[in-house]
């Protein structure tokens, strides 16, 4: 019979099937963080239970992590307390543990794949919702709640019904300052926060194949935000490129299996799909969001959307709009921003930096904007360094720092406040997302470093 | 046994018409730093519920004494967003048992039905009579039965059935969880384990 690329992935890692009920379903890989795992390893302790597989767990702090000074000890007590749990956790059951200041601590969703311990035809899954980044590999990884966490630590398994299957085509060729980010951001605007719930995604089409590995994350990592439990590219040379030679890529002989293994791993031609929605690259331009989330975003050149061209309810419209402070028919363009927040699992990674770069050399921050530029992990701040990029953004009048999720969701110090406006390359816009009444534009890194110089919403393609 | 057993639950029900309710509504981030399940339910809806200076806002459902009960109503797509089970704790903890919705994010709902809150869809048509029932009487009874899957106005009478899948139908009934049943097959989880290349 003709399978996708997630059947494939699926049915093989099905330990039972349960008649009308979830599939008994194996994980290969398991990321752990502060803030959902302390009460899954209580969990285990009231029920007396142990770790099965903790070689297949991976621990690395990044949540309520501070984004300066991290040699010192961390003020909140109770960020500090999380953080002890996992280490003493980890400790207990064996688990490797990246904590704060471990050259390898960072996102988990960056430094996951950046280590090797992400690979194509896994099953992956951590208590965050943007698990779905590891997709990119052809994985099928997905967010999990706390109840799962304890499962998978006891058991390796978790009972999940199997998703429908939904693909998503975009052919041709993207335009000038059309990235990833905008490819997702307009996906999610045609399908909305809820029009992939209950699917599992697999993109397709010649834009993802010439992605880069980072793009493809970016792409896989906002599946959630239209409600699919997660997105996969079937993997490639691209993939393999990638992999070799990472520190938990399998090496040699082992290494040449795997790759042979992981070719096959592409969906049959005559497979067939629960839906199917393809669309042109041509249509995608640089995307900014204007409401409170993920799906309400537009080509930023053009105007807020009325409310009776919205689908769904036109009181929680208004109410989304009135708390951003917009009106119907407003233009983003020339908007006044207080923020930019360059960042998270979903765009802090090299390839953004380089993007932010490219726009702010030579130019100077704006001076009633305040930036937070924050590295993916150690080794993208390295990256950093090595290229130049910290020069180049230093010289712009930015400062960068220490890896964290950072102002994504703001459990830090790192808040916008009440009714200020920050371009940020996060993921959610959702109502004090990044601090109590604060207002979210998601965007690219390239719109982003627009906004950071100008001080207001800025076409980036004005700037290259 | 992991939670209260679930049977037939008969309650007022509070309404929260709002579409695209997302997690960090229902918890804001800031307040998921507990290292144990407990006091999530203060902060339920927390800046929907309170002013920055922690008064009620009055204009909130919940800081609305006319409504109350087991059963929250919302509008569609439900819990969107993040994983975080601390959503369905906060719902358990304020003393919620069900939730209903037309329309449930996949992760929210699955994080419920595994800490023994009901997540129930209805038609959009039903969640329209349920509101309006609410609204025309807050001492509107609403019928939940697992037994029967299904879900009743009482004072209309007007019925809808709901799907839910056997096995966990059965665990919610008995308070059983998935790491029980998960903990009896352990032998063949590892004999699979045994067979896998990576």
């Amino acid at each position: 019979m003709s399978k996708s690329l997630f059947d494939k992935v699926w049915d093989s890692h099905v330990v039972r099937k349960i008649e009308d009920g979830p599939d008994v379903f194996f994980i290969d890989r398991h990321f752990i963080h502060e803030v959902t795992s302390p009460v899954a390893f209580l969990g285990l302790k009231n029920r007396g239970l142990s770790v099965l597989y903790p070689e297949r767990t991976f621990a690395t702090a990044d949540h309520n992590t501070p984004t300066i000074n991290q040699h010192l000890p961390v003020e909140d007590p109770l960020s500090a307390n999380q953080l002890k749990a996992l280490e003493d956790n980890s400790n207990e059951y064996g688990i490797s543990h990246w904590g704060l200041g471990h050259k390898k601590n960072g996102i988990v969703h960056v430094v996951g794949p950046e280590n090797g311990i992400t690979f194509p035809g896994a099953t992956i899954v951590c208590g965050d919702s943007h698990t779905s980044t590891h997709g990119a590999f052809g994985a099928i990884a997905f967010g999990i709640g706390t109840s799962e966490v304890e499962m998978v630590l006891s058991t390796q398994c978790i009972m999940q019904p199997k998703p429908k299957k939904m693909r998503i085509n975009v052919n041709g060729q993207l335009g000038k300052g059309v990235t990833p980010k905008d490819v997702a951001l307009y996906i999610i605007s045609k399908l909305t926060t809820s029009g992939a719930t209950g699917y599992f995604v697999e993109y397709a089409g010649d834009v993802f194949e010439n992605m880069t590995m980072e793009g493809r994350m970016t792409v896989c990592n906002l599946s959630i935000e239209m409600g699919a439990r997660g997105g996969m590219i079937a993997p490639d040379e691209t993939t393999f490129e990638y992999l070799k030679d990472k520190p938990l890529s399998p090496k040699g002989e082992d290494w040449d299996k795997a790759v042979a293994y992981w070719k096959t791993l592409k969906t049959d031609n005559d497979a067939t799909f629960d839906k199917e929605l393809t669309f042109p690259a041509s249509d995608i331009e640089p995307m900014i969001t204007y409401g409170t989330n993920p799906g309400m975003g537009i080509g930023i050149s053009n105007n807020i959307p009325n409310a009776d061209a919205i689908e769904g309810g036109v009181a929680t419209y208004k109410k989304s709009l009135d708390y951003m402070g917009y009106e119907e028919n407003d233009s983003m363009i020339g908007k006044k921003i207080d923020y930019v927040f360059l960042g998270s699992c979903t765009n802090g990674r090299i390839e953004d930096f380089r993007a932010f770069a490219s726009i702010v050399k030579g130019k100077q921050k704006a001076d009633h904007v305040t930036a937070w530029l924050v590295p993916g992990s150690h080794e993208v701040e390295d990256k950093i360094k090595e290229e130049g990029i910290l020069d180049v953004i230093t010289e712009a009048g930015f400062v960068l720092r220490q890896p964290g999720c950072s102002a994504c969701l703001a459990m830090n110090d790192d808040k916008v406040p009440a009714g200020k406006y920050a371009v940020s390359t996060s993921n959610r816009n959702f109502e004090g997302r990044q601090g109590p009444g604060s207002r979210t534009l998601l965007a690219s890194p390239l719109v982003a470093a627009a906004a950071a110089v100008t001080g207001v919403v800025t076409d980036p393609r004005d700037l290259i | 046994m992991a939670y209260d057993k679930f049977n037939i639950l008969t309650s007022t029900a509070v309404p929260l018409p709002l579409e695209n309710v997302d997690t960090d509504q229902i918890i804001p981030a800031r307040f998921l730093k507990a290292t144990e399940r407990k006091g999530f339910g203060d902060n339920l809806f927390r800046d929907w519920r309170y002013n920055s200076d922690n008064t009620p806002k009055e204009n909130f459902v919940l800081n609305n004494p006319v409504y109350s009960g087991k059963i929250l109503v919302g509008g569609k797509n439900f819990g969107s967003g993040s994983s975080r089970e601390h959503a369905a704790w906060a719902v358990y903890d304020y003393g919620f048992r069900c939730v209903v919705s037309s329309f449930f994010a996949d992760i929210f709902k699955n994080n419920c039905l595994n800490i023994g809150v009901l997540p129930v869809q209805v038609s959009p048509e039903f969640s329209e009579k349920i509101f309006n029932a609410i609204y025309e009487d807050a001492n509107t009874e609403i019928e939940v039965s697992l037994p029967e899957q299904t879900i009743t106005i009482k004072a209309t009478g007007d019925q809808e059935s709901f799907e839910i899948n056997s096995y966990k139908k059965e665990n919610m009934l008995n308070g059983f969880d998935d790491i029980d049943y998960l903990q009896n097959i352990k032998g063949d989880i590892e004999t699979f384990a045994n067979g896998l290349m990576l």
